[in-house]
């Protein structure tokens, strides 16, 4: 009895372990999109673009 | 039985950590003081730089910066005036990527930050500014 729930504690914890790790690695990734928005809208201020000519789009790019 | 829980508890798991995920990303940090200073410091400072990026005295580099790049374009007397306004403009835009990627946590993001805004400088500049292709050529928009 005590053998089997040994057993079946290990691969849990690690799983647990291995999602926890690859949570850590997927939010290291660079956001470029939400950096491409931030970057539009700072130059917006910076250039007073607002209201005036429409920006041109961003390039569309991979997600 | 104690199988499928554990099955269960790890998918609930991964949902959550998929769903924090989705969160983080949607929108960077650019609220605060520092970054609102420095982007007010710029805006000031685009008065007196829009017409040297118009005349092309002054272009847009690959890297994220601005560079005197035809000092001919610029009468003497002015040059020394004009080398200042660009140190300070690279000045604030080093100090603007390294809050950005301060305020959200990731210093290391700094670089990433600078090519992103190297990139949208030069898709949105106005037409017969110049620019740095990515090779280091100057181009005309």
């Amino acid at each position: 009895m005590r053998l089997e729930k040994n057993r079946l504690a290990l691969p849990g914890v690690l799983l647990a372990a291995a999602i926890a790790a690859g949570c850590v690695t997927i939010n290291i990734y660079f956001p470029a999109a939400a950096a491409e928005k931030a970057a539009d809208r700072i130059i917006d201020e910076v250039w007073q673009l607002k209201g005036g000519a429409p920006a041109p789009a961003p390039k569309p790019e991979a997600k | 039985m104690k199988t499928f829980r554990l099955f269960e508890i790890v998918l609930l798991l991964a949902l959550l950590s998929l769903a924090s995920h989705a969160g983080a990303q949607a929108n960077l940090e650019i609220n605060t003081p520092g970054i609102a200073a420095i982007q007010a410091s710029m805006q000031k400072r685009h008065a007196e730089l829009a017409p040297l990026y118009a005349s092309g005295a002054v272009g847009l580099t690959r890297d994220g910066n601005v560079q005197l790049r035809d000092p001919s374009a610029v009468p003497l007397p002015q040059r020394a005036a004009v080398n200042g306004l660009v140190a300070a403009e690279n000045q604030d835009r080093a100090a603007l990527y390294r809050e950005i990627a301060r305020a959200n946590n990731r210093p290391e993001w700094e670089g990433d930050i600078r090519n992103t805004f190297a990139q949208r400088w030069i898709d949105r500049a106005q037409p017969g500014w110049y620019y740095q292709t990515a090779a280091g050529a100057w181009a005309r928009k």
